[in-house]
């Protein structure tokens, strides 16, 4: 590569205090393009969407990326949360008059969510791979029919007309909630103890990590942020029904979870926002506009029975594009890696400092 | 005083008895080598002192607290550190997070300072990145801090996970075959390595061995292992002589 470009790419990196600053004008254009309508309408939709799934897939890291567990669960989660927070707006908190309330619906969410990851953690305790999975899968298919069995939500039908209160910058200021939160766990005590859980859990136990409260708070925080993104997405679109959180949701986030790369906070913001955006180029519309060119024997045909289908054909490419990731490139975009400017300086530090202590050379050493 | 006392402890795989009224009286300070043929049942003994197995009966007390019936990490929270025969790293962290994962009792936080960033947070994280390069630098593996674990050659991993096991700050150090694999001078070294150690962080060890010459050259006691029982406790001298030894593990003569 060109030797300037590595250099003031390194010097870029170095500048830690460009990271706040950016999270600032990040802040002023959250109110300003919507203020100022600098995208349509559209754009800004999709916009949210990406902040999101950027909470959904770095959340779900945590437990499928640095835990190496493998939840389907988190469309549960963000149900719960969901539910919990358009009831609270719809019939508990009055937040016409006091919009100031909307960040407690939107907590409450979070927290309801997390109690339910509490319920989860339980079963990892005893168990591991293919039959936490299931667990878990069973988890979310429980949470969607007990929603379909309470008239009082809604029932199968869900609930029409919550008020639209997630904007732009609401979704910004989550997004960097959730990613300050989580990077603070990962680069504590209790983040590395999950770390080591998925490396070797006896080896873990044997270095003194309490692997339960480690997989307890995992789950927890996990679910949480889940929990935060039901609210958010609630407030969006401003209808839920229990067919919004089924298994093609939990996909979704998988896929933008391995995408990206597991253990990296990086790669899951990379990965949904790659993901969510192909998905918006991917509707019926676009990819017919995109293959117009095409020689009509060809183009007809295809239009009638695939194109205009995609929604339903995504059920199928979705999962298989979910293996496949899996099997040919298990690291994702950035696996086991992470933008420097997320890690603490003193971690950074700490694993790259010179050899400042000497050594003890009183030390007998063979190899 | 009594350090490590186990009492008739036995411990049963299904049918298969693979520790059987097995007594110890360790003293604080000693170094006591455990030895044995494959199988007789010296992993699973160590298993049993860190709580990976419960004993199915029998007593364990270090320091006049049973362990019996602890978790591993309770345990270990004890200061009681281990290495294991088949070196268990957490093998895609750095080397630096091995030893610091080893540190997880002694931070004194809680997850609401860490993940606010408030209180005891920053000042414990910064004490345990200094104990964690002071220990590397001892074992000359400091430069290699930021190195993933796996891709160490093997007998610095050996060295990383002594490291490790010294992180939890032991009183009580159980090393599981330490010489495995080595050449006969490197088992030279190694000795070496484990008297210097034994004094530098004042530890009372117990150690597993294969290596007739490192458990004969080191050890002030030894116990003698045979389908889980033990068949001779002793000196070295006692035990190179020892009847019963010299016809269930050394063959026909006895070996210096
Ligand atoms: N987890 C286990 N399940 C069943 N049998 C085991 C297990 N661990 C060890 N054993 C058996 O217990 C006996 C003692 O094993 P071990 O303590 O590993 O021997 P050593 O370390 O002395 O070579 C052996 O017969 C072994 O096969
Ligand atoms: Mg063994």
């Amino acid at each position: 590569m060109n030797g300037a470009l590595v250099e003031s790419r390194e010097w870029l990196v170095a500048q830690r205090w460009l990271l706040p600053v950016l999270i600032l004008i990040g802040f002023g254009l959250a109110f300003a393009i919507p203020e100022y309508g600098w995208f349509n309408k559209y754009v800004q939709l999709v916009m949210m969407y990406v902040g999101i799934n950027v909470i959904l897939a770095v959340s779900l890291n945590l437990v499928n990326g640095y835990m190496g567990e493998f939840s389907l669960a988190h469309a549960g989660f963000m149900a719960v949360g969901a539910y919990t927070s358009a009831l609270l707006t719809m019939k508990v908190l009055p937040v016409l008059d006091y919009p100031a309330l909307f960040p407690i619906a939107i907590l409450a969410g979070g927290a309801m969510a997390a109690l339910f990851g509490l319920i989860v953690a339980v079963p990892s305790f005893k168990t591991r791979g293919d039959y936490l999975a299931l667990i878990t899968l069973a988890f979310l298919m429980i949470v969607k029919s007990l929603i379909e069995n309470i008239d009082y939500i809604g029932g199968p039908r869900g609930i029409p007309g919550i008020r639209k209160l997630t904007t732009l910058p609401w979704v910004f200021f989550w997004v960097v909630v959730t990613i300050w939160v989580i990077r603070n766990f990962v680069y504590s005590k209790y983040g590395r103890g999950v770390l080591s859980v998925r490396e070797d859990e006896i080896a873990s136990d044997l270095m003194s990590v309490n692997t339960r409260r480690v997989k307890f708070l995992a789950f927890a925080v996990s679910s949480f942020f889940a929990g935060i993104a039901g609210g958010l997405f609630a407030h969006l679109l401003q209808f839920i029904s229990p067919r919004v959180f089924d298994i093609i949701k939990t996909t979704d986030i998988l896929i933008m979870v391995y995408l990206g790369g597991i253990a990296s906070i990086g790669g899951s913001i990379l990965g949904a926002t790659v993901y969510t955006v192909l998905l918006e180029l991917l509707r019926p519309s676009t990819v017919a506009a995109m293959l117009s060119w095409l020689p009509d024997v060809v183009f007809e045909p295809l239009n009638e029975h695939f194109i205009q289908h995609l929604g339903i054909w995504r059920m199928v490419i979705m999962p298989l594009a979910l293996v496949l990731v899996m099997i040919f490139w298990p690291r994702g975009m950035m696996g086991l890696r992470e933008f420097r400017w997320f890690i603490p300086k003193r971690d950074l530090e700490a694993h790259h400092r010179g050899a400042e202590h000497e050594g003890r050379h009183d030390v007998p050493h063979g190899q | 005083m009594t350090f490590l006392t186990a009492n008739k402890v036995k411990h049963y795989f299904g049918g298969l008895c693979a520790v059987s009224d097995f007594n110890l009286d360790l003293r604080s300070g000693e170094l006591m080598g455990v030895i044995g043929p494959n199988g007789a049942g010296k992993t699973t003994i160590f298993n049993l002192i860190t709580g990976v197995y419960q004993a199915s009966e029998g007593s364990i007390q270090f320091k006049g607290t049973e362990l019996v019936g602890k978790t591993p990490h309770q345990i270990t929270a004890l200061r009681i550190g281990r290495t294991f025969q088949n070196i268990r790293l957490f093998r895609d962290l750095s080397v630096l997070d091995n030893v610091r994962i080893a540190h997880y009792a002694q931070a004194d936080y809680s997850p609401l300072e860490a993940l606010l960033q408030i209180g005891r947070y920053r000042r414990e994280e910064q004490r345990i990145i200094e104990n964690s390069r002071r220990l590397l630098a001892i074992f000359h593996l400091e430069a290699l801090a930021g190195e993933t674990a796996k891709n160490l050659p093997y007998g610095l991993q050996r060295r990383l996970e002594i490291a490790r096991a010294l992180a939890i700050g032991p009183e009580l150090l159980l090393l599981d075959e330490p010489a495995a694999g080595m050449n006969p001078n490197e088992i030279d070294l190694l000795m070496e390595f484990i008297l210097w150690i034994r004094k530098e962080f004042n530890l009372t060890i117990l150690l597993i061995e294969h290596q007739m010459k490192l458990v004969m050259g080191i050890c002030e006691r030894i116990k003698v292992l045979d389908f889980g029982e033990t068949i001779a406790d002793g000196t070295p001298e006692q035990i190179q002589n020892h009847p019963k030894v010299l016809e269930a593990y050394l063959g026909e003569g006895p070996v210096g």
